[in-house]
């Protein structure tokens, strides 16, 4: 083995290998006789910065043109659909809102939709817990488009953006520590309603957010939309059409940016999306410039949700009123993190034996689930989210498939890449906006 | 490990409906008992409690929604219906077929091609193991949407395990990674798939995760001078 600046190589039986670890392409070009070694193969990641996660990309160059692009997943998988058979159905919340980790609240409620259909109490969620929900999924998908706009500003170059986008999506997270007790994962949503009623505090914080978001929006688009690198790197780039994203299955704003506005908010409406006044922004360019556009714009247009859904919150239950569904103990935050409040463990403890024992049934056995199977579909910052959950009767799923769009819309990377550049590559790959926890389960 | 220790899983028992006909529609849960006690351990009498299961069979027309819509397009566009479909079900607002394995390419086709189904979308391709409930006990699950009528539909076929199951690869590209990720949880063979490989597990993983009689795995965990045994060998009570 010899190493020459950066690239170690060596000679093995189907040819020169050389291992980058950073550096200078200068270093592998000069080494490599054009006349023989017209091809090479270039492994990217699974650890590397530009791939958006535990990614793996086998790329095939000639010259700097991708010839073939074979993506390789499974880096981040974690058994969430096997764990999830051995945990009762309220458990549940708590795996899949590990999947896809940067929109924990679309995976707990579309797992709860498809728990709330199984047991046939769609229409019993109360209109305070549908519209907390409408208006914590809102501000996931600003949250995750911000992560988006980050880490795909910083792939491309525009390094000052992902600084941006997260500092203004720490807003975001605090709203969710005030409200559920944690940043991520937070197991909010429950099938039956949500775990806890959202305080006056976060309330305040939501409304500031929406005066200080637009601002900060219009900064984001002073800082790239003009930029003539930005443009370059983005217009043009990774064109999938409408043909082409359905056959590959790809949804969300690739979609739409391609000139389909296809929304289920809009389409199959779930939650009372219906009653909510908003757009679906769609672009016609069905390259990156356009995947931008659509998710500047989708963040305004929940902007707008969120404003009518806190308009629209009045006190009431935020629970089912059923109480072999409704979960018995009342939540709150103490010192120590979020557990039952003083008051319920009062109660159960000192006063009611009846109450202990309904909590006790509840908390270790669950409630049953007639059998049968549902599909339920809702609209995820990077499109279509399915859950398939079976029920034996039980009270345990007997089978949760977890369609992810992450998953489904990185097989299209292929298409992208191939007969680009290579730096057209990580465009491509970061306008899909994969996150491999959701691609992996 | 054996499997009647498991907790969460469903334990050994007789088959139900166990005929190479009917594929079954509801997984078999024979549910024995409560608390989780079997043996002398269990004094309070409810170890001799068993819950019946629903018979459920083929829904019968009209079917209501658009899914009598949907069943007369297709039975219109497919002369081979009355052979492909071998149960239609409604339950819960959806609508699931279920077609025979070899077929399942033509009936997707149809489903897509017609100009009164166009179900342009293959959402979702998964697999379901009803172990002890069907001789036939893999099931693969698909998702069908049509966007331009706004309607969903389930595609269900129900294979032994070692049976291949033709893909839809041809039909829908999409199905790819995700029929790849049936064969790699289940095992189910998919023949015309262009790259049948793991998807998830490593290329060298023994054995298919999510069938119901691959167990979890796990190791027993100490806290403060307490073991907690792995999940699916804690007490479970039902």
């Amino acid at each position: 083995m010899t190493s020459s600046g950066y690239a170690t190589e060596r000679e093995t039986t189907e040819g020169r290998v050389f291992t980058v670890t950073g550096g200078d392409w200068d270093t592998i070009t000069n080494n490599i006789d054009p006349l023989s070694n017209e091809k090479i193969v270039v492994n990217m990641g699974p650890q590397h910065p530009s791939t958006h996660g535990v990614l793996r990309l086998v790329l095939e160059l000639e010259g700097e043109t991708v010839t073939d692009c074979r993506p390789v997943v499974g880096y981040l998988h974690t058994g969430i659909e096997k764990n999830l058979e051995y945990r009762n159905w309220t458990q549940g919340t708590t795996f899949v809102t590990r999947a896809d980790y940067l929109a924990p609240l679309f995976n707990e409620a579309g797992y709860c939709l498809a728990v709330e259909k199984l047991l046939g109490i769609t229409d019993q969620i109360t209109e305070r817990a549908n519209t907390i929900r409408v208006l914590f999924m809102e501000l996931n998908r600003i949250s995750s488009h911000l992560v988006w706009l980050a880490t795909a500003g910083m792939e491309i170059g525009a390094i000052s953006m992902m600084l941006y986008g997260f500092r203004e999506r720490e807003y975001i997270l605090d709203i969710f520590e005030e409200t559920s007790g944690l940043r991520m994962n937070h197991a909010y949503f429950r099938p039956g309603g949500v775990a806890q009623d959202i305080p006056d505090s976060a309330i305040k914080k939501i409304r500031d957010f929406l005066v200080y978001m637009p601002k900060k929006l219009k900064e984001y688009e002073d800082l790239l939309s003009g930029q003539i690198i930005w443009q370059q790197r983005t217009q043009g780039v990774a064109v999938l059409d409408v043909t082409g994203c359905l056959a590959l299955g790809v949804t969300g704003p690739v979609l739409r940016s391609a000139g389909l506005a296809w929304d289920m908010r809009k389409t199959l409406p779930y939650c009372g999306y219906e009653n909510y006044e908003f757009d679906v922004p769609t672009a016609n360019t069905a390259d990156v410039w356009g995947r931008y556009q659509v998710r500047m714009a989708e963040m305004r247009e929940s902007l707008k949700i969120i404003e009518q859904a806190v308009d629209r919150l009045k006190p009431g239950p935020i629970f089912v009123a059923d109480k072999k569904i409704a979960w018995p103990a009342q939540l709150a935050i103490g010192v120590d993190g979020l557990g039952n409040s003083l008051e319920h463990v009062a109660k159960i403890m000192g006063q009611s034996m009846e109450s202990l024992i309904h909590h006790f049934k509840l908390v270790t056995e669950g409630f049953r689930v007639p059998p049968g199977q549902v599909y339920v579909g809702i609209e995820h910052p990077r499109g279509e989210l399915g859950v398939h959950a079976v029920s034996d009767g039980g009270t345990h799923p007997y089978r949760v498939h977890m369609r992810d769009p992450s998953f489904v819309n990185l097989q299209s990377i292929s298409a992208m890449a191939e007969g680009a550049l290579l730096a057209d590559v990580i465009a491509g790959g970061a306008s899909l906006d994969p996150v491999m926890g959701g691609c992996d389960r | 490990m054996s499997i009647e220790s498991t907790g969460g899983g469903p334990v050994n028992a007789e088959p139900v409906g166990a005929d190479i006909d009917a594929p079954a529609q509801v997984p078999s849960n024979p549910q024995k008992g409560m608390f989780g006690i079997t043996g002398t351990g269990d004094v309070s009498g409810f170890g001799g409690l068993v819950r019946r299961q629903p018979d459920v069979v083929g829904s019968p027309k009209p079917y209501g929604s658009y899914f009598d819509e949907v069943t007369d397009a297709l039975q219109e566009a497919y002369p081979g219906f009355a052979d492909a479909i071998e149960k239609v079900v409604v339950d819960r607002g959806e609508l699931t077929l279920h077609i025979k394995a070899e077929r399942i390419t033509e009936v997707a086709q149809i489903m897509r091609d017609d100009e009164a189904l166009r179900f342009e979308l293959c959402s979702s391709v998964s697999g379901v193991d009803y172990l002890n409930s069907d001789a036939r006990r893999l099931h693969i699950v698909y998702h069908l949407t049509s966007m331009t009528y706004r309607r969903r539909v389930r595609l269900e076929v129900a294979v032994p395990v070692d049976t291949p199951v033709p893909s839809v690869t041809s039909v829908y590209p999409t199905a790819d990674w995700q029929e790849r990720e049936t064969y790699d949880m289940f095992g189910v063979i998919f023949t015309g798939h262009p790259n049948l490989t793991r998807i998830l597990m490593p290329d060298d993983w023994e054995g298919h995760p999510q069938r119901k009689d691959y167990p979890l795995g796990g190791v027993p965990v100490e806290y403060k001078g307490a073991e907690i045994p792995p999940p699916d060998q804690r007490r479970v009570y039902q």
